[in-house]
């Protein structure tokens, strides 16, 4: 594997690791607060049929990507009503919010184009356009740092720079603001929360929501930027992997960086077979590289995580004393 | 709250849970533009209008019962099992390979073994994540959930690779010898006073009502049973009373997985006859609403499972005859999940809102 094969893979494992990513944080949010949200998948698939069948109607792609948040906060709003109003199990609304998206976004597709569950393809104004940095060209051939720069960096679209800045500044909202120590209190004590005189269930929504605009960012990102326009199942797992990268990274901001990097890595080699087998010498089965993402994922997470302990107050439901 | 009477809890929580889910689901599909009664119209002549169709209905009600109950004694023991759909897969493959393993002589010995390959295999499938939630506390919710990606690859993977015959083109095994074709409910004599006409509902459903009494004898008449139950309650206090949670952890993941791989004798031994790819269609995740919407219980799961089987074959006949999508299944399926597992307290709140506006004049 030569240098330029190696920009490459990283340059697709950036790309895909923003959904990820975005994803990731937005679980990060809420089970911080104390909310398990197993929805994001269904949270991502509903903003990317609604982003790209706006884009795809509107020719706009950010009144796609406004209505991809929308879609994605109802969903979002929906799991608080269950799991924070209704004191529901958080594990099941999840479950339940996944498949109610999963049929939804075909019915709704299907209705709206007649093409079989899918949105037409996307282009032009209707879909994110690479940025180019600035320099990038200048400095392509500089050795290492130029391709790094110019080909790595430089020439994705928006969202991914949204994302990778979303890392400090989630950094900075969950440990430099009062929003935030609130927000991880209401997560580990949350009747300590409510003695000091603060809504828990306001502080929870509040989780939730944001919870809801960054998985609105990750599934308008996967039909308007990764893809050309929404196929069903297009999200194919990415909200449980980020799940599974949460845990890894121990429901910490930068943590969440590197572990969705590196499944956007897993993902990557999984769509370069030539490298795979170049690398391990032998040839692979396209269904064990198509598997090879969620296989690695069950190895990070049963041998490298060492000890993960989530939020303490996740996943139980606050009762205010009467 | 007051505490609700046990029959409302028993019987008006899910029944009212049920009437929302159907609510909305009329409203989703007056939103895409069709007549919600013409729907249930279609619904109930084709599921349960004819013969025929129930014939239909019960084919699909006996996956249901065996994922049903593979969820149902996951959640006895406070896991939540949502691999069900790998594991019936991996129960296909258990069924395939014992089917083509050797000439069969009846379809009895056939049974037998496939049965036992489909529960190994299932629970084969369930057993790494058992393991891992159990050493290494790998969230199962988590590593299920891969291990059904995980096993559709896999599937894909023999059926293109290794199980195809030379010279056919569709991913899928050979046909199964006749001696491993079971009856179906037209050829049993007293059941073919009823069904006429061929139907894909097979002898399985026997099997899966058999599977209903084990289960419900396991939980609630064994000391294991008495164990999964006490260690879903409350860890510590199992843990205090020396059970051991390990081994809990292992043996009911073993049975659900068992349980979600013996599905696969009902539709690739007894319907297709073959292993085909994602031969599941979904039904391992049918049997998280089956689960909850039996409250947890065999009888319950039965019920629920016919209710699915119902919503399935009637589901079928929506995307023949109308211009509704198949998908509609799986909004009704989430919705159901939502309403009986998740807004159950919204419901147990209004009725006990009821209860009260009523007690005042009765006493």
């Amino acid at each position: 594997m030569d240098f330029a094969t190696l920009i490459q893979i990283l340059d697709s494992t950036l790309r895909l690791a923003t959904p990820l990513l975005l994803a990731c944080l937005a679980g990060l949010f809420s089970e911080r607060a104390g909310i398990f949200d197993i929805g994001l998948e269904g949270k991502m698939l509903m903003a990317a049929m609604a982003s790209g069948a706006v884009a795809a109607l509107t020719g706009s792609v950010w009144l796609g990507l406004g209505a991809g948040i929308v879609a994605s906060m109802l969903l979002a709003a929906l799991h608080g009503v269950a799991s924070i109003t209704f004191r529901g199990n958080q594990l099941i609304s999840g479950v339940a919010l996944n498949f109610l998206a999963s049929g939804i976004t075909v019915l709704v597709a299907q209705r709206l184009f007649g093409q079989g569950g899918r949105t037409p393809p996307l282009d032009g104004a209707a879909r994110f356009q690479h940025l180019t940095l600035p320099f990038a060209d200048a400095v392509r051939d500089v050795p290492i740092l130029g391709p790094i720069y110019a080909d790595l960096l430089s020439g994705h679209t928006i969202l991914t720079y949204i994302a990778l800045l979303a890392v400090p500044a989630t950094a900075w909202v969950l440990y430099r603001t009062r929003f935030g120590l609130r927000l991880r209190a209401v997560g580990e004590n949350p009747a300590a929360v409510d003695t000091a005189g603060i809504s828990v269930v306001g502080l929870r929504y509040a989780a939730v929501a944001i919870t809801g605009i960054l998985c609105g960012l990750a599934g308008a990102y996967m039909a308007t930027a990764l893809q050309a326009g929404f196929g069903r199942e297009m999200t194919a797992g990415r909200g449980y992997i980020a799940l599974a990268a949460l845990i890894f990274a121990k429901w910490r901001p930068w943590g969440a960086l590197w572990a969705t990097l590196l499944f956007g890595f897993f993902q990557a080699l999984a769509l370069r077979p030539d490298v795979v087998e170049g690398v391990a010498g032998v040839k692979v089965p396209v269904s064990l590289l198509d598997a090879l993402p969620y296989i690695l994922t069950v190895l990070v997470l049963a041998g490298f995580v060492g000890k993960a302990i989530p939020p303490r107050a996740g996943g139980e439901p606050y009762v205010k004393e009467r | 709250m007051d505490k609700l009477p046990g029959w409302a809890d028993v019987v008006l929580v899910p029944l009212i849970s049920l009437l929302c889910a159907a609510i909305l689901s009329a409203l989703v599909i007056l939103a895409i533009g069709q007549d919600p009664v013409e729907a249930l119209n279609v619904m109930v002549t084709g599921a349960l209008g004819s013969p025929y169709g129930w014939g239909y209905t019960l084919y699909y009600a006996t996956s249901f019962i065996f994922t049903g109950l593979a969820v149902t004694i996951a959640f006895h023991a406070s896991l939540f099992n949502i691999g069900g759909e790998g594991q019936a897969q991996l129960g296909g493959l258990g069924v395939a390979l014992v089917c083509l393993a050797l000439p069969w002589p009846h379809w009895t010995v056939a049974l037998l073994a496939a049965s036992l390959g489909a529960a190994l295999f299932g629970a084969a499938w369930a057993a790494i994540p058992a393991y891992l939630q159990a050493r290494r506390g790998s969230h199962i919710v988590i590593t299920t959930i891969m291990f059904n990606y995980i096993a559709s690859a896999l599937i894909v993977f023999m059926l293109v690779d290794v199980l195809r015959p030379v010279g056919q083109m569709d991913p899928a095994t050979a046909r199964f010898p006749p001696g491993t074709n079971l009856p179906t409910l037209d050829q049993i004599p007293g059941f073919s006073l009823i069904f006429t006409r061929t139907v894909p509902a097979n002898v399985t459903f026997l099997v899966a009502l058999a599977a209903c009494v084990l289960v419900w004898a396991l939980l609630w008449r064994t000391r294991l049973g008495y164990e999964i139950r006490a260690f879903g309650r409350s860890e510590p206090a199992a843990r205090y009373a020396g059970i051991n949670p390990f081994r809990i952890i292992m043996i009911t993941m073993l049975l659900s997985g068992a349980l979600a791989g013996l599905m696969s004798i009902n539709n690739v031994m007894g319907e297709s006859e073959r292993l085909v790819q994602n031969s599941t269609e979904g039904a391992g995740f049918i049997g998280i609403a089956v689960a909850l919407m039996g409250r947890n219980h065999p009888f319950g799961v039965l019920l629920a499972a016919l209710l699915f089987g119902f919503l399935y074959q009637g589901g079928a006949e929506l995307g023949l005859w109308t211009s509704i999508p198949i998908e509609l299944r799986i909004v009704v399926q989430g919705l159901v999940i939502l309403f009986t597992g998740a807004l159950d307290q919204m419901v147990r709140m209004f009725l006990g809102w009821l209860f009260r506006f009523r007690s005042p004049k009765a006493a």
